[in-house]
């Protein structure tokens, strides 16, 4: 369970240019839960999973994993127990290192260093098997370097990677965002099925509203560094585009507002 | 040339090929070229001359490697813990070094180490043929062959592979749990470690110390890397380490052969240089040539 509470990140603080991109957020995910993220750009989304991922420092609040307090853990030890992909289908990946290297060092993960062969033949069945699942033939090119793949390929591998050793978070920014639509689908119904399969509690930040309503069970709006509408069960699936279209320009209105009336 | 000019040549090419492939961990594998060399290597050279003038030349290598890995964990320590550029980094690891090694050295500048016990004892005189002593180049080779075959099979092992993503991905390694500050100074430590030991040799080979030695071994390790890969285009690490190793021996041969026709020894820097930029500039003319062509062509 992931549980954020009162959370605050400000940019440029005690300068003309402060800006607060969090504002005193708190949310609760329940194991299981597979939550998409929306909202205009700007709105905090992504300022919320790097808080959560460790690369944003927070200002105030807590963020506690199953309980145990991770608000100022530093970015590589917890991601021992989070798994994250970035939008940039480059940024997951070693390139010049091959499939299954990159594979043996994300099985490492959470685990203790330790001596011998990063790949060991014992693992190699086990890669196999795990790239049969992307159904994208990656398990025939297992010694092939990674540079070589397409940013599709590279991208459900860096999802592979971020899975194999199941992690008890799994953060998404905007992961099918620099695919063309037929490679998007796929990466997203992969996505789907791992995290369903895994039972793995995840969060996904997107741009595309019909994968946000289609996919998961929750959905967070977000506007100017608050979370202003979950929507979940009936209400969720009730939900048009043209909705959650409307949900956001009333929010710039009332910041209009507020900003006026100052 | 004569043959033993020829085999001078490629017994220091050796040397300095231990240089390089210990330069090849921050420069290729870490992606962050390391000034600490230059200082580095005369901190192996000097650990070991004092030791060899106690008549301790072996106790002297294991101290020149670890000396010279100190000072790479140093400027690792301030990449990484003080944010600092690596190149400036080096610099000052490198400038502070050089009073260090004139402590080491006892404060004189060069010390002679003819007579003393020396590590090539082993071999020397025993393996004669046609009146020239070949221990020297097979004790080398010896060394050469265990760093290669060691640095291979450590780049294949899990903090192996975790310091090759690192220079590949940092991001990538951090999100795979592993403390990235912690690769980059132990591949800063194992490529002074490494150069050390490549500047205690020098000092046995020649049986001399001499502090301003160092200036320039950056340099002369690229350039022995430059020339290696860009004449022997190859993928995969044992490849590519084989390549470093030839490419130190074709660069020392051709620089003996320059100094044949003439080349005053104190242009052997200038010399290095130039060989390092252009063995930059070559690979970039070609498509800016073929720019040029193809935009000419379309009047």
């Amino acid at each position: 369970m992931l549980e954020i509470k009162n959370v605050s990140v400000i940019f440029n603080k005690d300068t003309i240019n402060e800006r607060r991109a969090l504002d005193n957020v708190s949310l609760v995910l329940n194991d299981g839960d597979f939550v998409s993220v929306i909202g205009s750009n700007g709105a905090g989304k992504s300022t919320l999973l790097n808080a959560i991922a460790g690369n944003v420092t927070v200002d105030s609040g807590k963020i506690y994993n199953n309980g145990y307090d991770m608000t100022y853990e530093k970015e590589h030890k917890r991601s021992k127990y989070i798994g994250r992909l970035f939008q940039d289908p480059l940024k997951g990946t070693a390139p010049s290192m091959t499939i299954e290297e990159n594979l043996g060092l994300a099985y490492s993960r959470g685990k203790k260093m330790r001596m011998g062969f990063g790949v060991r033949k014992s693992d190699r069945p086990f890669f196999k098997k795990e790239c049969e699942k992307l159904g994208l033939g990656l398990e025939h090119r297992l010694k092939a370097p990674v540079g070589l793949l397409s940013g599709g390929q590279r991208q459900a591998l860096t999802l592979l990677m971020a899975t194999i050793e199941t992690p008890e978070l799994l953060l998404l920014d905007e992961h099918t965002a620099a695919l063309d639509p037929k490679t998007s689908k796929q990466i997203m119904e992969i996505t789907d099925k791992i995290v369903k399969e895994n039972n793995i509690t995840t969060l996904m930040i997107t741009h595309n509203i019909k994968n946000a309503l289609r996919y998961g069970n929750k959905t967070l709006v977000m506007s100017n560094g608050k979370i202003i509408k979950i929507l979940e069960g009936e209400s969720r699936k009730n939900m048009s585009i043209q909705d959650i279209l409307d949900l956001y320009s009333q929010n710039a209105d009332s910041l209009s507002d507020s900003a006026i009336l100052g | 040339m004569n043959f033993t000019t020829v085999m001078g040549g490629i017994e220091l090419g050796c040397i300095f090929a231990i240089l390089s492939l210990g330069l090849y961990i921050a420069f290729r594998i870490l992606n962050l070229p390391d000034l600490t060399v230059d200082g580095s290597f005369v901190t192996g050279l000097a650990i070991s001359s004092a030791f060899t003038l106690l008549g301790q030349p072996f106790l002297g290598l294991i101290f020149a490697i670890i000396g010279g890995a100190l000072t790479g964990v140093f400027t690792g320590l301030l990449h990484t813990k003080l944010n600092m550029h690596a190149i400036l980094a080096g610099i000052l690891t490198m400038t502070g070094l050089y009073s260090i090694n004139l402590h080491i050295m006892e404060d004189k500048p060069s010390l002679y180490l003819g007579g003393l016990p020396n590590i090539f004892d082993g071999l020397r005189n025993k393996v004669i043929i046609n009146g020239y002593d070949y221990g020297m180049l097979i004790q080398l080779l010896i060394i050469n062959t265990i760093i290669i075959l060691a640095l291979y099979l450590f780049l294949k092992t899990q903090i192996g592979m975790s310091l090759r993503a690192t220079g590949d991905n940092e991001e990538m390694v951090r999100s795979s749990s592993v403390n990235t500050d912690l690769m980059k100074i132990m591949g800063f430590g194992i490529c002074n470690g490494i150069v050390a030991l490549s500047g205690c040799i020098y000092g046995q080979y020649t049986q001399t110390a001499t502090v301003g030695v160092g200036t320039g071994m950056l340099v002369l390790g690229l350039a022995n890397i430059i020339v290696g890969e860009t004449l022997f285009k190859t993928r995969g690490i044992f490849n590519h380490l084989i390549c470093i190793f030839l490419g130190a021996i074709v660069y020392r041969l051709i620089l003996t052969y320059a100094f044949q026709l003439g080349l005053p020894t104190s242009d052997i820097k200038l010399f290095s240089a130039a060989v390092v930029i252009l063995a930059i500039f070559i690979p970039s003319i070609k498509p800016r040539y073929e720019k040029w062509r193809k935009k000419n062509a379309r009047d």
